[in-house]
């Protein structure tokens, strides 16, 4: 039976099917820990525990959790535009480099109040730069954006690696990273910020960075479904020809998704430049770009979608962490596997369960349901 | 022999050493590719080949049965890849990518569960990997002045699967441009409705190019685990098999062409480890990451139309619906 032409209700298709693929893959990730030893729920106790058991490790978890809300939303604008950017870590990684170049120059002699918001910038800035090649290439070259964003993802590794070691390495150091910015550049960190108001809360690496990620859903979801260039990019990623004829200009719409995206994965600079490392460091985005395209997957491309994928992550990171610490078989690459099993299950599998779905709906259907 | 000869001749046997994975991933490439599946997995592939390889080499002490280990492992990942994309029509780069960050995981939680070393396999002993081996007949040439010396400096010595990868370029020729099969996969990746006309399977046709792909990436990575090195280390694939995926779109989706652009990625390779602080006359000192950055730069100036067309399989990337 060909099921993939019956519709089902909305909430079927929005909210059952992913979250049977999500059980899929965890279910997956257990059978895993099963076999190498561990018991799965106790593994699931800890990793809970650490994610939410304690303030520390809430701050912590919502830390990663920003991450991921950057990058999950760059991957979720291009994937709207039918376009898939895979060069979310190499834009993010260029984006630090934004930064770091605006406070190498100006860290000395600019006040805070201007700083912060020029790096901001100047991240999102260099994040889109590094995407904007690609997209354009893909738009007016005819070469396929996946392809070339992978290669801009080694290439901006390798320039990264020439800079830090050649260039905009501390003098008198081993060590390939800059010398730590001023304290006028860093972003509040959350316990600094409730501090104003008087309360307190443990000391985290979690800062303001969380407030503008949530700020960038927002402002995503406005522009995707409210605005006029948003439907011009639906529009084109839905069909060229059709937007074509809409008047539309799917090539510039290419070229501007792809820095759009690219902006908001250099986010990731914000949070680990701007608000916790204060020095642009060897590989600091390690792997939050491609976990962005799980958390996509995951959420659907939808920023609510997006921001619950992110927390999940959150959580298996800081959760794995803490897993890592307790049982020394475990290590942070089980997060790495998990990763992958729901890319896997969420992403390219994500149709598998739908036949199955259909016939039951076909069963248990409400029979004034009308005809399927 | 003058002393840049025999420089020359040692960049070229690194040249061949370096390029090996690149050609065998290549080609394991091509059969997907040109069958309409877009792979960006060889480098996963390649991996979990070469866990699997250096493991089974460690404990059954046989470079043989590590090699089948390592084909029947990558050909489980890739039946997956074939799964979600031909059998589930998922999104092809999705599936690859899945399959790549799960490898680059669980080679490492396996590893640390089985052997306890932070995710390397233990180090082989010498008879437990492939070995350089000679060349039949090499030494009645090596008297012969030019040709000779370089037959015995460059070809000869290196192990068995060096001439295998080789091999498989010849292989990946014939099959694809002298056999009914090759006809048939080029046919499915350009145009499968009229595969499908014909009465031909076009999942089968794929299944069955994802399957020498998988072999293919799993001799590859044996070849890193068990011959090139003498145990597995985490990531030792380091991006090859992207590179891989730069040569195959550079060689323009074709055997012979593929294996030059392989073996220039690989020279580039070996003198990026040469000229590593070395001053050129008039030039200084060469970035070492310039050099490495150089197949991803091509490629990407390639692909965009300034040296020639690179026109990829029409049907690739679009799963194939029978019913409508």
């Amino acid at each position: 039976m060909n099921t993939s032409n019956i519709t089902l209700p909305a909430w079927l298709d929005i909210v059952i099917i992913p979250l049977l693929n999500i059980a899929l893959a965890l279910l997956c990730a257990g059978f895993i820990l099963l076999l190498i030893g561990v018991n799965p729920v106790e593994a699931v106790g800890i990793m809970l525990n650490g994610a939410f058991g304690y303030d520390e490790g809430v701050g912590y978890t919502l830390y990663y959790t920003t991450n991921f809300i950057f990058t999950g939303l760059a991957v979720a604008v291009a994937f709207h535009a039918n376009l898939f950017n895979i060069g979310g870590e190499g834009q993010a990684y260029i984006a630090g480099l934004g930064a770091a170049l605006v406070f190498l120059a100006f860290d000395s002699s600019l006040p805070a109040l201007i700083l912060i918001p020029f790096g901001i910038l100047a991240s999102a800035l260099f994040g889109a730069l590094w995407a904007f090649i690609p997209g354009f290439l893909q738009a007016y070259r005819g070469s396929h954006v996946v392809i070339t964003t992978i290669m801009f993802n080694f290439i901006a590794s390798a320039l990264m690696v020439y800079l830090l070691v050649n260039i905009l390495i501390k003098p008198g150091q081993m060590s390939p990273e800059t010398r730590y910015f001023e304290v006028t550049t860093w972003l509040p960190k959350m316990h600094e910020f409730v501090a104003l108001f008087g309360y307190n809360i443990t000391k985290t690496p979690l800062n303001l960075s969380f407030f503008l990620a949530l700020l960038c859903c927002v402002l995503v979801w406005i522009y995707i479904w409210r605005t006029r260039w948003g439907y011009e990019l639906r529009t084109a990623g839905f069909s060229e020809t059709a937007a074509l004829y809409a008047g539309i200009q799917p090539k510039r719409v290419v070229v501007i998704t792809m820095c759009l995206s690219g902006a908001l994965a250099g986010g990731v600079a914000v949070n680990e430049i701007m608000g916790v490392n204060h020095r642009l460091i060897m590989n600091f985005p390690a792997g939050y770009g491609f976990t962005g395209i799980a958390v996509s997957l995951m959420g659907r491309n939808h920023p609510v979608g997006i921001i619950m994928a992110s927390l999940l992550f959150g959580v298996l990171y800081q959760g794995g962490a803490e897993l890592a610490f307790e049982i020394p078989l475990i290590t942070r690459e089980l997060v790495v596997a998990i990763q992958g099993l729901i890319i896997l299950f969420c992403g390219a599998l994500a149709l598998m369960l739908r036949p199955l779905v259909v016939r039951a709906y076909l069963v248990f259907r409400p029979v004034t349901g009308g005809h399927a | 022999m003058p002393a840049w000869l025999a420089d020359l001749y040692a960049i070229l046997d690194a040249t061949l050493r370096l390029s090996t994975p690149l050609i065998l991933c290549a080609m394991a490439g091509l059969f997907s590719e040109r069958s309409g599946i877009v792979d960006i997995s060889l480098e996963g592939k390649m991996l979990a080949g070469a866990f699997a390889a250096g493991s089974v080499a460690a404990l059954t002490g046989s470079a043989w049965l590590a090699l089948l280990a390592a084909i029947a492992v990558s050909m489980c990942l890739a039946l997956v890849h074939g799964f979600a994309c031909i059998t589930h029509r998922g999104n092809q780069v999705v599936s690859g990518l899945a399959i790549n960050i799960l490898a680059s995981g669980l080679t490492v939680v396996v590893g640390i569960a089985m052997f306890s070393r932070g995710g390397q396999t233990p180090s082989l002993a010498s008879e437990q990997r492939f070995l350089p081996v000679d060349i039949p007949g090499v030494d009645a040439l090596a008297s012969v002045p030019v040709f000779g010396h370089f037959i015995s400096a460059v070809i000869n010595g290196h192990n068995i699967l060096v001439y295998l990868a080789l091999l498989s370029v010849f292989c990946t020729w014939w099959l694809v441009y002298r056999t009914r099969f090759g006809l048939r996969l080029r046919a499915v990746g350009e145009n499968p409705l009229a595969v499908d006309t014909a009465g031909l399977s076009v999942s089968g046709l794929r299944y069955r190019a994802l399957m020498i792909c998988g072999a293919l990436c799993g001799i590859a990575g044996a070849y890193l685990a068990i011959a090139q090195n003498a145990s597995f280390v985490r990531e030792m694939t380091a991006g090859q098999g992207y590179i891989a995926l730069a040569a195959l779109i550079f060689g323009k989706w074709r055997p012979v062409p593929a294996l030059f652009a392989c073996l220039m990625f690989g020279f580039l390779d070996a003198i990026a480890i040469r000229l590593q602080g070395v001053e050129l006359p008039g030039i200084g000192e060469v970035p070492v990451q310039l050099i490495q950055a150089l197949p991803y730069v091509l490629t990407v100036v390639l692909l965009a139309g300034f040296i020639g067309r690179a026109v990829a399989p029409k049907a690739i990337g679009t799963p194939f619906v029978k019913e409508r």
